[in-house]
């Protein structure tokens, strides 16, 4: 019996710009079930942080309840780690950024915790703009209890036992551009070369970076019928054209097959580049062009994947309040505790405005 | 790349058991490993002597091309290979001799009529002999010595294998009813062809030691030595003392052993002059480290020039200090540093400078031809007859001087060439390799082997208190593993014969595999040519030694390439695959002995059955 990881890793693996090699992105060893797409996206998790020579300790993970609410645990074993109440990660999180807007913050949700008992956080989020990568890890269904049908199974769609979902199914994407969120992307936890460069254009993201990663339950939701098994979307996949991410500092090599491109430059200066595959493929800073697509697409019974949306223009929560850029563990007492004088400075430019 | 062809190339999983495949007598080195684990050492020792015939001889003396070879000495870290030859010792030591004893071959009372001549009673003759009497054939065994070992006697000191050990493991042979002519040097291959034999076997081995024709050398001849005759006569007691001050020439294992027992026989000051730089030593490392700790002084870059002798006695030898320089990578030449010689007082002189099969006794018109650079006969290298259909060649004999494993793998090739001889079937006409699969799974998370694995330093062989091995040349230097040691030392054996075997048509390319395997051996992508592949798998696979195990194409038309080179065998891609795409299956590979032979223990089927 072992759910034991060796110690050894590969003898030459070469470390990253900052230093560090990827066993020092990894987690420790996943207790989800064999072949959960979940654990796929904790590795492309750790290959994207790796890549981008991402500081372990400038991250902070935040969860809520679930399966995928679990697997901040297995990757990223040197970031900050909380586990909220089920649903209520936005706020932790939202709190978070305020007290420290410094680190690199990751949500990791499921389709339960955002779908379902977290749907009036998440909104809030979004039409905050708080700064922050959210992941929502979805399967379409309960797999922590069982394998009951979630918020997102598809109308329609039969689950294990046969047992039809006769409920609308929520599309996340679309109800993220319908919010005005500024970076909408959907992954595929079985295809990292699309997925890992829609991470990279989240993280670097500033503001509410969503992306929704179909990741298929291996026990309870990966059975014929099922419209979240591996089989089901890697055949009604429709692919938003090929994505690039590169870096501020890596040179920009454009590619010369003569295809549509299309560049967001984000705001370190690191770009985004979608080479158009289709004929129908929408511009990437129109929301309402994206949503038609979905739309279409959800009714001809195909899956979306990629980039949807991405704009950098919205202001993100620090700016809109105006509060400290400065973590709070930064200040001294002085400017944390400015005195009686400033307080009375405050209420009175407020009387003023009243 | 076309898929990997496991099914028809039984050399493909083969090759990953590392340690097997580099044996020149392809030893299961996992499955005995396994066995000393479970404190099975009576099968260990019988899994090794069935194919390797000398498991305590191995066990001290062997070459060890395994240990090079051992996977885990590539693996991250500073990890050394896995002790193989010490635990084969082990099986040895601790084997119940009760039980050997009822598992030896059962030798047929009635015999087929068929008479082989086995010249020489090294490894190649009495592997020979053990493959041939179960068989039924009747054998007789010519040596020179009174008894039978061949180098293993001769050129091996008793402190590195003690005489009980070797007596045992050729008795079991000499036991099987073969005829043993010793004291018998056979000076005319012609005459002993004119007896009748069906077939011959020459084993010789590589007896004649070169030596130095330097000034002084003839009037010194009385304290000048020819090591490997030295060593020859030291086992056979004729010489039990030598001069306080000794100098040995040569860089190699004879040297080694020549300045270790010289030591032992009254050796005060003892130096080893060699040629070459230190690190290029003929020698095996744990050889030289023995050498030094018996106070033994190694002088690199010194070659000889001169045996000053004064009033007809040898008095030193003098050298040219040389330096070593490099045309090219592998080619070096000795060049002098043009300093004036050095001179080295002496009593005695041991030359090692190598050794040469010799062949005096075989007249050139019997059929035999021989090559002309290397003196050697020109055989079959894969059934090791003669340009003279009867007559069978393996050992040094028939290479050149190598080490006993190889003498040994020789020895069973031989003997399947001398069967099908002599029974009129073609020598070159073979059979496959027994090779099987083993599932070893047990349950979810469980195998049959003890998959965990974890960084552990090599332990190292305790050795006897230095007073006493330095007064005794018959005290054994090394004290061999505790039963706690080598199950600890056992334990870090990766156990690479069981094999990753991906079956395509259940994978759902859910990448688990590619997810969890620690040392990043597991990449789904696009098929390319192995060049490119090997530059982008998810590590980079530089080692081109080590093979890709690549896939049919799946459901995406991507491919799975696994790198074997630092795969740790953890089961981790099995036990993360949610629909048994992969396996853990334990790969038997037997190399095809003689045939009809009842002995080969079918330990492997039989005791996992049981278990």
């Amino acid at each position: 019996m072992t759910y034991h990881l060796p110690a050894f890793r590969h003898p030459h693996s070469p470390p990253n710009s900052a230093g560090h090699t990827y066993r020092d992105y990894e987690g420790v060893i996943s207790t989800l079930c064999a072949g959960c797409g979940h654990d796929s996206i904790s590795a492309a998790l750790v290959q994207t942080c790796y890549e981008l020579s991402i500081e372990p300790h400038q991250v902070a993970k935040l969860s809520g309840i679930g399966c995928s609410s679990k697997t901040p645990n297995y990757f990223l074993g040197y970031s900050h780690g909380f586990n909220a109440v089920h649903g209520r990660m936005p706020s932790v999180a939202t709190g978070a950024n305020l007290a420290n807007p410094n680190l690199l913050y990751l949500g990791v949700s499921g389709d339960g915790d955002t779908a379902s008992i977290g749907m009036g956080q998440f909104v809030h989020a979004i039409r905050r703009n708080l700064n922050i990568t959210y992941l929502v890890e979805n399967n379409g269904c309960y797999g922590l209890t069982k394998g009951q049908p979630s918020a997102t199974a598809d109308h329609n769609s039969p689950n294990k036992s046969g047992e039809i979902n006769e409920h609308i199914s929520v599309d996340l994407c679309g109800l993220a551009l319908q919010l005005g969120c500024g970076y909408v992307a959907r992954g595929f936890s079985g295809d990292k070369k699309q997925l890992i460069p829609l991470l990279k254009g989240a993280l670097t993201y500033k503001g509410f970076a969503f992306v929704d990663i179909l990741s298929p339950c291996v026990t309870f939701n990966n059975h014929a019928e099922s419209s979240k098994s591996y089989d089901h979307i890697r055949a009604h996949a429709v692919m938003m054209g090929e994505l690039d991410f590169v870096p501020a500092y890596e040179e920009i090599v454009v590619e010369s097959a003569p295809r549509k491109v299309q560049r967001v430059q984000l705001h370190d200066g690191s770009s985004v580049f979608l080479y158009k595959t289709g004929d129908d493929d929408i511009d990437l800073s129109d929301a309402t062009a994206a949503l038609n697509f979905l739309r279409t697409h959800i009714d001809s019974g195909h899956i979306t994947t990629g980039l949807l949306h991405c704009n950098g223009a919205g202001l993100e929560l620090h700016q809109t309040l105006n509060t400290s850029e400065t973590a709070f563990n930064q200040l001294s007492e002085k400017e944390l505790c400015p005195g009686n004088q400033v307080l009375q400075q405050i209420n009175h430019s407020l009387s003023v405005i009243r | 790349m076309q898929p990997t062809d496991t099914r028809n190339n039984p050399e493909y999983f083969h090759k990953v058991i590392d340690c097997q495949y580099a044996c020149p007598a392809h030893t299961p080195v996992p499955e005995y490993i396994r066995l000393i684990a479970a404190g099975r050492y009576t099968d260990a020792y019988m899994l090794n002597w069935e194919s390797n015939v000398f498991p305590g001889i191995l066990g001290r003396t062997c070459d060890r091309p395994c240990e090079p070879a051992c996977r885990r000495g590539r693996l991250e870290g500073e990890e050394e290979p896995v002790a193989i030859c010490r635990l084969k010792r082990v099986a040895a030591d601790y084997k119940e001799m009760s039980k050997i004893k009822a598992q030896l071959p059962h030798i047929p009372s009635t015999k087929n009529g068929k008479t082989i001549a086995l010249v020489g009673a090294g490894p190649a003759s009495l592997t020979v002999a053990r493959d041939l009497a179960p068989l039924g054939y009747t054998l007789h065994l010519y040596d020179e010595f009174p008894r039978g070992g061949g180098m293993m006697r001769s050129q091996i000191p008793a402190f590195r294998l003690p005489e009980s050990v070797l007596d045992e493991e050729v008795d079991y042979i000499l036991a099987m009813g073969v005829v043993s002519h010793f004291n018998h040097y056979v000076k005319s291959l012609h005459e002993l062809m004119q007896v009748g034999y069906d077939a011959i076997f020459i084993g010789t081995g590589a007896p004649q030691g070169r030596d130095l024709s330097l000034p002084g050398r003839k009037e010194g001849d009385t304290r000048i030595h020819i090591g490997v005759n030295w060593l020859a006569s030291v086992a056979f007691e004729h010489i039990t003392k030598i001069g306080e001050r000794v100098v040995v020439i040569g860089g190699g294992n004879t040297a080694m052993d020549c300045c270790r027992t010289a030591r032992r026989l009254g050796g005060k000051d003892i130096k080893v002059v060699v040629r070459s730089p230190f690190e290029e030593m003929k020698a095996s490392p744990w050889e030289k480290e023995d050498a030094l700790a018996e106070d033994i002084t190694i002088l690199n870059n010194h070659n000889p020039l001169e045996f000053i002798c004064r009033d007809g006695s040898l008095q030193a030898m003098t050298f040219d200090r040389v330096k070593a320089v490099y045309d090219e990578p592998e080619k070096r030449h000795l060049r002098s540093t043009q300093e004036a010689p050095v001179e080295i007082p002496c009593d005695d002189v041991l030359i090692a400078v190598g050794q040469d099969a010799a062949f005096p006794w075989i007249e050139r018109h019997l059929g035999i031809e021989f090559d002309e650079r290397t003196q050697l006969p020109i055989i079959n290298p894969d059934t090791f007859q003669s340009t003279q259909s009867k007559i069978f060649f393996g050992g040094d004999a028939a290479c050149g001087p190598e080490n006993i494993i190889t003498a040994v793998a020789h020895g069973h090739q031989a003997a399947i060439s001398i069967d099908r001889y002599c029974q009129g079937e073609a020598v070159s006409d073979r059979l496959p390799p027994h090779v099987n699969l083993i599932h070893q799974k047990m349950g979810i998370h469980e195998w049959r082997y003890d998959s965990e694995i974890a960084p552990d330093e090599r332990y190292v062989v305790p050795h006897e208190e230095k007073d006493t091995i330095m007064h005794n040349r018959k005290v054994e230097v090394e004290l061999g593993f505790d039963r706690q040691m080598a199950y600890a030392e056992a334990q870090r054996c990766l156990n690479c014969d069981v094999q990753t075997i991906f079956t395509e048509n259940r994978c759902i390319e859910c990448d688990a595999c590619m997810d969890i395997c620690p040392t990043h051996c597991i990449t789904f992508t696009e098929n390319g040519t192995e060049e490119d592949l090997r530059g982008r798998l998810k590590a980079r696979a530089d080692n081109v030694t080590q093979d890709l195990y690549v896939s049919a194409p799946l459901k995406t038309q991507r491919v799975m390439v696994k790198d074997e080179d630092v795969c740790l065998h953890c089961a981790l891609c099995a036990e993360r695959c949610p629909t048994a795409a992969w396996d853990m299956q334990q790969y038997v590979y037997q190399v095809t002995k003689v045939q009809r032979q009842q002995f080969a223990p079918d330990l492997i089927a039989v005791d996992h059955a049981d278990s």
